[in-house]
């Protein structure tokens, strides 16, 4: 296949009113999480809106930049798509379900949230999520954990936010600085051709293994 | 304090969280939490810890919580406000960083970001998840919780929505059985 074919997926562009339907059905299903992957089997695999590798570029794009991969991965498709306007109605259509019931959520809970039964199952439920963070940060920073420099970046984040109670300004200032200069680009070395395969080893993990945060 | 001087508070903090949010949600609750329970008082931590688990059991974006934080402050108008101050600023930056990312695709300093960034943000993320910790685990019983929902993700894929419905029916069942 030609270059300029794979990188054109498919042909004509969707309408604003396809591309919000989509994202609405991948924020109204994804309970319990994994919204990228639910958007990579709508974009990627039914839509054909990009391609796998496409997908993959949006989302290394998505984790580097600050806010919420999801949203941030809408963003690109939808610019992709339709441009500034598609990228709006993308991330509406992504945040409106969730919105409606966590709003929804947050009235019952306003009127009720004296109610003994209430907040039991409101402490188990952060108790689970505790797990569940867990989980996520141990699978995603498996590899970063194994690796001496990284984990004693990991170390002097945490030790700075929780135990120090540094400012997340300050420690994205110190430790976030400090990272990047020692990872600073060296002359002459090779670099970037393995890029996504930790995001291809990732995707293989299916939907609920690391894809929440 | 009048009724615009929060709105405009609550967007402050609220769009300064959102560009700082490197690493995605669980990055930024500790520092959420900082300024919405202890610099603001505009919820206690218990209503924190709530807010948070409401946020848990809804499909979409993490983090929708937010919302829930200005509706408590100032209304409808409050949670219009935080939607607005903490996903509308990424949604910007992100638009146009990705179109200036294109053209710096080859930048060993692209690379330089990704790799300083990556266990930065899972320091930030263990901050995240010992912040919610901190408000959840006081007994035993909320511990086993946690330790068995971390144990079931960590051996088999299930749904997360399904082990944090089951952690709060067992938390409510030891609760009327203590």
């Amino acid at each position: 296949m030609a270059p300029s074919e794979s990188s054109k997926p498919s042909g004509e562009k969707p309408s604003l009113a396809t591309i919000f339907k989509i994202f609405l059905i991948a924020g109204a299903i994804s309970f319990g999480g994994g919204v990228v992957a639910y958007l990579r089997e709508y974009i990627v695999r039914d839509e054909k809106w990009l391609n796998d590798e496409q997908f993959l570029d949006a989302l290394e794009v998505s984790e580097t930049l600050p806010g919420l991969n999801s949203v941030n991965m809408s963003v690109i498709a939808g610019d992709r798509l339709r441009g500034t306007i598609g990228a709006m109605v993308a991330v509406v259509g992504l945040m409106l379900p969730g919105t409606v019931m966590v709003m929804t959520l947050g009235v019952l809970w306003s009127a009720n949230r004296h109610n003994a039964n209430v907040q039991a199952i409101l402490i188990g439920i952060a108790a689970a999520a505790v797990g569940l963070l867990t989980a996520v940060t141990l699978q995603l920073g498996r590899k970063q954990l194994m690796k001496p420099v990284d984990a004693a970046l990991i170390f002097a984040t945490f030790a700075e936010v929780s135990l120090m109670h540094v400012s997340l300004l300050m420690a994205l200032l110190t430790v976030g600085a400090l990272a990047v200069w020692i990872y600073r680009p060296v002359s002459g070395l090779p670099h970037g051709h393995e890029r996504f395969r930790h995001l291809h080893e990732r995707m293989q993990k299916g939907r609920h293994s690391v894809w929440r945060y | 304090m009048s009724h615009g001087y929060k709105l405009v508070q609550l967007a402050a903090v609220f769009a300064l969280l959102s560009v700082m949010a490197v690493g995605g949600g669980t990055a930024v609750l500790p520092e959420m939490k900082r300024m919405t329970v202890n610099t603001y008082h505009w919820v206690t931590p218990d209503q924190f810890r709530d807010i948070y688990s409401l946020g848990q059991v809804a499909p979409g974006p993490n983090m929708l919580m937010v919302l829930l934080i200005g509706y408590r402050l100032a209304g409808a108008a409050g949670a219009a406000v935080v939607a607005l101050a903490f996903f509308l600023p990424d949604c910007i930056l992100t638009l146009f960083a990705n179109r200036v990312w294109l053209r710096y695709e080859h930048s060993p300093w692209r690379k330089a970001i990704q790799q300083g960034m990556a266990p930065v943000s899972i320091g930030l993320m263990l901050s995240g998840t010992y912040s919610i910790a901190r408000l959840s685990l006081f007994n035993t019983a909320g511990v086993v919780i946690a330790a068995a929902t971390m144990g079931v993700l960590l051996w088999r894929h299930v749904n997360p929505v399904i082990l944090i419905s089951v952690g709060g029916l067992v938390y409510l069942l030891f609760s009327k059985l203590a």
